[in-house]
């Protein structure tokens, strides 16, 4: 039985029946869930849980993957973004993502990897470029470090600098939604601290989805918290509840450590 | 449980806790058992011996508590496990609490031993072993997380507290018809006292049990006597 | 703890294998070496300027050094650009099907044809078919065909070493498969493109037979002035010297065999250097 939701307001995604495969294999079974708009919903689960496939439907990134699939429908302002008429492009800038390895382009600059989603897609104007590296750089909280070595490469920077050089450039197109797929699962602890405070100062602003396998992370940066296991949503609640007292069984056990 | 934990050392230290927990509640109840026959039956020299069990609670409180920290450092608890470290963390200061009563209780029987009987304390007893069972149901709710029998330990906390009353009226006639007898009519009333706080400890600590299964706060819902001052 | 003995074998492994490598090294050397002895008096400015002659003391190599770098030019500009192409098309959009299988097992398989057998083909196709008779036109045609597979595996090879998590992350910013390729991935394979490219040219460099059997010229003493001019061609030189029964003339075939080292040292050198400079970023 797939867990149902009550409706609610102004929904970011309203997914319905997500069903998903590679190849002859089903990942996402059925998955009806609502995700609001604003601050961070948190997707954890065991390993194969579906949990990455799962908000790489969210920007159609899972059907970039020969043999994926998809069906369901998930609505995001008003338009099922799996219709035919919806191009992906577009959408990805609307919803950016993060990767669990940072990958900033090795052959651009600092300057070039933040503008790279505007060269890339040419809508840059060149006029304000500057202005666009330092707001995005700035939200980012990369902007200090960086700010007199624009001109150097990307690749030079510290594994947590460049995550962040990533979430900047995810940043620069002005999106409305970011995903994150175990952002910090690289990154040593320092890091993912600047990582997570990262995430706290663009709640704000953004609808953040990020899945993590580490339930302390999710725990302390997330306002909602989503469960997955074997592809399917088991529990979805707000953090608190769901790391104190989840009301399902399967939550509880794998919140406790108890696997099988 | 329905599972065990995957980390077999994690489940040993819980295994663990939850032993040295019980041993210490069997020390209190063991306390109250002694102060009572020590007041019963007149009896000093068990009252003197729950005075000196009274450091190995203390001992167990502050080993427990140790242990529940060192666990939530190292482990970072999530759910369950989380409720039942930190009830724990509480629920041994209330058994602490219930061990001092219980040496009060065996102090006043020492005073009451050196001077002539009053009169039989029929309601006493009744009302030590009620709290026993109390304090034994609290910790066994608990340990076995079985929200039923906590539930019966609040109500019993009723029944307590009815005892008190006619213990206190009861007294009170005796005294205000002797004044000779007020001063061991005092400390008859004291080891009342004692127990009926007793009582409420064992509540709040059944109150807690039902948080940690349900995970539902029923503490300060709806009625609840507050008799004694405890928070 | 203690040793057991069987370190010795292991030694004496190493052993073998360093003198598996020495052997051929030291071949090689005593070859450059009777080379030079036999060539080096010969090499003068007026060797690399002077056109054939019959007198072996007044024959230089200009036209052949002219034909080759005109030849190798037009190779290049034929066979890069049609081998990275076809490595994009099959390593980015090609897909896993049974047509690009084949036209995988393909390609390896004529990376590994006879150079001959090109040339043959070369004159079935470029000299009689296409009409463009025994030109430079024929000869760049023949070679680029030679070196194409070399050049398609090679720029694949680049390619598959991108990450996949670059491509994903362009898809991410809102690009399109061509924007993320032009812009990301082809920069980033370049390198390596460019260097198998350059190894491909360099052996074409060296190719005689395939220019034998279409016909190149082995005594010309005018230079190349157009695609489809006649030519000749470095190694034809040498051999057409080498056969010659004077021994003038194979002091001659030494100095030209010494050229033609420099030349290939150089692109070598070149693709080195742009492997060595492009690594670090990767």
């Amino acid at each position: 039985m797939p867990l149902r939701q009550s409706p609610i307001d102004n929904p970011q995604f309203s997914v319905s029946g997500l069903k998903a495969w590679y190849g002859k294999t089903l990942v996402l079974k059925g998955i009806e869930m609502q995700i609001p708009t604003g601050g961070v919903t948190a997707i954890i689960g065991p390993s194969g849980c579906g949990k990455s496939t799962f908000i790489r439907c969210l920007n159609r990134m899972h059907e970039i993957v020969p043999g994926a699939r998809v069906e369901g429908s998930i609505v995001l302002e008003g338009q099922d973004i799996n219709h035919p008429n919806v191009d992906p492009a577009r959408l990805r800038r609307k919803v950016g993502m993060v990767f669990q390895k940072p990958n900033p382009f090795p052959t651009m600059t600092i300057r070039e990897n933040v503008l790279a989603g505007l060269r890339l897609t040419k809508t840059s104007s060149k006029s304000n470029d500057a202005q666009i590296v330092e707001r995005a750089l700035r939200q980012a909280a990369l902007w200090d470090e960086v700010k007199d070595e624009l001109n150097k490469l990307g690749s030079g920077l510290s594994g947590g600098q460049q995550q962040r050089l990533c979430i900047a450039r995810a940043l620069a197109v002005d999106p409305d939604v970011i995903l994150m797929d175990e952002p910090c699962s690289a990154l040593d602890p320092i890091a993912t601290a600047r990582i997570e405070d990262l995430i706290h100062s663009l709640r704000e602003n953004y609808t953040i989805v990020i899945v993590t396998h580490n339930m302390q992370q999710a725990a302390r940066v997330s306002d909602r918290t989503a469960f997955f296991l074997m592809g399917e949503l088991i529990e979805f609640n707000d953090t608190d509840s769901i790391f104190t007292k989840p009301t399902k069984q399967q939550t509880d056990e794998y919140i406790t450590g108890k696997f099988g | 449980m329905p599972a065990q934990h995957t980390d077999r050392a994690f489940e040993e230290e819980l295994r663990l806790l939850r032993d040295r927990l019980l041993l210490m509640a069997g020390r209190v109840e063991e306390m109250i058992d002694g102060a009572m026959r020590a007041l019963v039956d007149r009896d000093s020299d068990i009252a003197r011996q729950v005075i000196k069990q009274d450091a190995a609670v203390n001992g167990d409180e502050v080993a427990i508590d140790d242990q529940c920290w060192r666990i939530l450092a190292r482990r970072q608890p999530m759910g369950v496990d989380l409720r039942f470290l930190l009830q724990t963390h509480k629920m041994v200061g209330e058994l602490e609490r219930v061990g001092d009563l219980a040496v009060n209780i065996a102090e006043r029987a020492i005073d009451l031993n050196a001077a002539e009987p009053l009169k039989p304390y029929h309601d006493i007893p009744k009302m030590g072993e009620l709290v026993q069972s109390m304090v034994r149901d609290a910790i066994d709710a608990l340990v076995n997380t079985d929200p039923q029998l906590a539930n019966n330990v609040i109500d019993r906390d009723d029944e307590v507290d009815d005892l008190y009353d006619e213990i206190f009226a009861d007294l009170l006639e005796l005294m205000v018809a002797d004044p000779q007898l007020v001063e061991r009519g005092i400390h008859v009333q004291s080891v009342a006292k004692y127990l009926e706080r007793m009582g409420d400890h064992a509540e709040n600590m059944a109150e807690q049990v039902i948080f940690l299964v349900g995970g539902e706060d029923v503490r300060h819902i709806g009625y609840r006597k507050t008799s004694g001052g405890v928070g | 703890m203690y040793r057991t003995g069987v370190e010795k074998w292991e030694k004496a492994f190493i052993g073998l294998c360093l003198f598996a490598v020495l052997v051929p090294l030291a071949m090689l050397f005593v070859l450059l070496a009777d080379v030079v002895m036999d060539g080096a008096g010969r090499l003068t400015w007026s060797f690399l300027t002077s056109l054939p002659s019959r007198k072996a003391e007044l024959a230089g190599i200009k036209p052949a050094l002219v034909g080759s770098i005109y030849l190798i030019g037009l190779t290049g500009a034929f066979a890069v650009p049609v081998g990275i192409g076809a490595a994009i098309y099959l390593e980015e959009y090609g897909g896993d099907n049974w047509l690009t299988r084949l036209i995988e097992v393909n390609i390896a398989n004529l990376a590994g044809v006879p150079s001959i057998i090109y040339g043959l083909l070369g004159l079935e196709i470029f000299v009689r078919f296409a009409n463009f008779g025994q030109s430079l036109m024929s000869g760049a045609l023949t070679l680029a065909l030679l070196i194409l597979p070399i050049i398609i595996v090679a720029s694949r090879e680049a390619l598959a070493t991108v990450p996949n998590g670059l491509r994903e992350g362009c898809y991410a910013l809102g690009s399109t498969k061509w924007q993320a390729i032009r812009q990301v991935v082809v920069p980033m394979a370049l390198p390596g493109m460019l260097t198998g490219s350059i190894l491909a040219i360099s052996r074409a460099i060296g190719e005689t037979a395939p220019l034998i059997a279409i016909g190149a010229l082995t005594y010309v003493t005018f230079l190349p002035d157009g695609p489809m001019s006649p030519f000749t061609a470095l190694p034809i030189q040498i051999f057409n010297w080498v056969s010659r029964p004077q021994p003038e003339f194979v002091i001659n075939a030494a100095a030209g065999i010494m050229v033609l080292m420099a030349i290939l040292l150089m692109f070598n050198a070149l693709a080195i250097y742009l492997r060595q400079k492009y690594q670090r970023r990767s």
